[in-house]
């Protein structure tokens, strides 16, 4: 049993980039997220693992901070909320075509614009579908608990590393600021110099003796290269939606009516699922814990099972949806419900709309 | 005295000058005449000679030189438009060890980059920054940049820079010189002989300066031509660079060890 800890969701995530051995954390404060580099600064890990924290200019700063960091090789990571991820697209879409590993944590805020600095769901599309320029896809995992705050931390290095990708950890102000319980991982040693540059041959650290140079580059000025190397992007990415879907199931075996939904809305949807069953209706959670790549083929069995219809609960006006509607095609009904702008909807009212939405209407 | 066969010249004690095996075979892909080529080769003849080509990383702008990995034969990152500083504070924090330097155009990192560029010499990151000032934006064709100076003509100040709607040219390196974390900050020419050597030594010094472990940026501006977008021949581009590039943006050391020096 690991360390346990009362912890708040930004800090878990801090607490568990020092113990998943990370190189160099570089933020810039935005609520909801700002205690994490503000629990970095003060846990003084530089002095412990060797760890660099680094409170940069911008967001802008930031994730060329990563681009840069991530390119030698070493486990670099940021984290923010809305605002400062919109800011910061321009540097994940060099770091997909320059294929540069790195994590960035996104505790979403309500918007569009400044918004406000409550809990939302409101930027899964920016998430799952590139969110910057060009033909590229990031893996996203989706935290539902102060707990999976601290494990997808090494989850998303395991990603980064394997699929030379920036991965994306999408909270929200809720779990990020909500106090749990949480057991901490064990703590891993930083790679050594030596080691990182045996690891990635790929990496940029001054060419040692008898080695190739490396050249980090989303440049590709002949189309037909440009072609090319987006080819190979997308067999990366068609291998991700291949072995990297992850999702939870909760009540789906009996249930004629199922509950889709991630992060804190998943959480809600418990408790709705539990109300649905008191009332004697049948209702199941499906939880995406990868909202890219979305787990369709679980969606698709329970259509053919024969479910009832589904309900896309999120913070949001209705993003996630789409991705159901797409895998449902119609085969049987797809119904969205979820407050936003902030408004975090209660278990009662996704009940209510399940029932107005899919039973009664 | 025996005739010299072509087999004598090109003995190696008979060559006056070898070109550094840190430039690459690689065309350059600048225009004829411009100076972009030679702070290249300068600045891979010092790291050469600093015995640095397997410690070096250096961190390629947005702009003509968007392809200097081409030429520069060390590991290399290509940044996005004006990042390069951020890039470089990242790479040299988490390889102490390594030399790194930055290679930006005036509009990379005096317009879009600004903020990158005086937040890395504020804080004193121990890096080289080259900054090649040609008053232009050469790769999009010429428009103006935050460098050009009053009445410039360019594609997007076809009737000249006017100050009052257009704003002042910037002069970013009498700016950093200002900033607590810049140690060496000075600003050269490649268009003739003795400036190329002058430019090598200031070079030279910034990345020693990096190699002896001494904190802050050393930061080397170099004013260069862009023969193509001022629409000039070569040699005409750096009779115009002396009479009126020079006057504005004058050369020699602005802060050495630390220290500003005094204006004559
Ligand atoms: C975000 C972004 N904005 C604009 C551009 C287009 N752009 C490419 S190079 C450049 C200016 C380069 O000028 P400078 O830095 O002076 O270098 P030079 O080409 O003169 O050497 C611009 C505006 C870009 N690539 N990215
Ligand atoms: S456009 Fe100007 S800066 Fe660019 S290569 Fe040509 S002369 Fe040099």
């Amino acid at each position: 049993m690991g360390e346990l800890r009362l912890m708040k969701g930004n800090e878990a995530l801090a607490e568990a980039a020092i113990r998943a051995g990370v190189d160099g954390y570089f933020g810039y404060p935005i609520t909801p997220q700002s205690e994490v580099i503000e629990y970095l600064m003060a846990e003084k890990p530089f002095d412990r693992t060797g760890m660099i924290v680094l409170q940069a200019e911008s967001e802008v700063a930031s994730i060329n901070m990563l681009y840069g960091g991530g390119g030698t090789g070493k486990k670099v990571m940021t984290s923010s909320s809305s605002p400062g991820i919109s800011l910061m697209q321009e540097g994940l879409s060099y770091m997909a075509g320059a294929e540069i590993p790195c994590v960035v944590a996104n505790v979403v805020r309500g918007g569009p614009g400044l918004g406000d600095i409550q809990p939302a769901q409101s930027d899964y599309f920016q998430s799952v579908k590139g969110g910057g320029h060009g033909d590229y896809r990031l893996p996203v995992l989706a935290p539902a608990s102060v707990q999976e705050m601290s494990d997808f931390v090494p989850l998303s290095f395991d990603l980064a590393f394997k699929y030379r990708t920036p991965v994306l950890i999408v909270a929200d102000g809720l779990i990020g600021q909500m106090m749990e319980k949480v057991e901490l991982f064990d703590p891993v040693p930083r790679l050594t110099d030596e080691e990182v540059i045996e690891r990635y041959p790929w990496a940029t650290n001054g060419k040692p003796k008898g080695q190739e140079r490396r050249i980090l580059t989303s440049l590709h000025l002949d189309p037909y290269k440009l072609e090319k190397h987006n080819m190979l992007l997308q067999e990366k990415y068609r291998k991700l939606e291949a072995e990297e879907v992850r999702f939870e199931m909760i009540d789906c075996e009996t249930a004629d009516y199922i509950i889709i939904a991630y992060g804190s809305s998943a959480r809600i949807a418990q408790k709705s699922i539990q109300l649905a069953g008191e009332e004697g209706i049948k209702v199941g959670l499906l939880r995406p814990i990868s909202l890219w790549p979305f787990p369709k083929q679980p969606i698709d069995d329970l259509v053919k099972k024969g479910v009832k219809g589904f309900l896309a609960v999120e913070m949001s006006a209705g993003q996630m949806v789409e991705d159901v509607r797409l895998t449902v095609r119609e085969r049987t009904k797809v119904e969205h419900f979820g407050r936003y702008g902030g408004v975090i909807h209660s278990p009662e009212e996704v009940l209510e709309a399940l029932k107005n939405q899919l039973i009664g209407g | 005295m025996p005739e010299l066969t072509l087999q004598d010249i090109i003995k190696p004690e008979n060559q006056v000058y070898v070109k550094t095996k840190l430039m690459t075979d690689n065309t350059l892909s600048y225009c004829p005449g411009c100076g972009h080529g030679t702070a290249h080769r300068l600045i891979m003849e010092v790291i050469e000679e600093l015995g640095r080509e397997n410690e070096t990383i250096g961190i390629a702008p947005v702009g003509c030189s968007v392809l200097a990995y081409e030429f520069l034969n060390v590991d290399m990152q290509e940044a996005a438009h004006g990042r390069a500083p951020a890039v470089a504070t990242a790479i040299k924090r988490l390889w102490p060890g390594k030399t790194v330097f930055s290679y930006q155009g005036d509009g990379d990192l005096a317009a879009i980059g600004t903020s990158e560029t005086i937040h890395v010499c504020n804080r004193g990151e121990q890096i080289v920054m080259i900054f090649i000032n040609n008053g232009i934006y050469g790769m999009t064709g010429g428009q103006m940049a935050p460098t050009t100076l009053p009445n410039m003509k360019t594609s997007t100040s076809p009737f000249g820079r006017e100050v009052l709607t257009m704003g002042n040219p910037l002069k970013m390196t009498e700016l950093v010189a200002q900033l607590p974390g810049t140690y060496y900050v000075t600003r050269q020419a490649v268009h003739t002989p003795s400036a190329v050597r002058k430019s090598k030594r200031a070079i030279r010094k910034a990345f020693q300066n990096q190699l002896d472990g001494i904190p802050g940026v050393s930061f080397v501006e170099i004013v260069s031509n862009c023969n193509s977008g001022w629409k000039m021949t070569p040699t005409d581009s750096n009779v115009w660079m002396e009479e009126n590039m020079f006057p504005f943006y004058e050369l020699g050391d602005l802060k050495v060890n630390g220290e500003i020096v005094p204006k004559k």
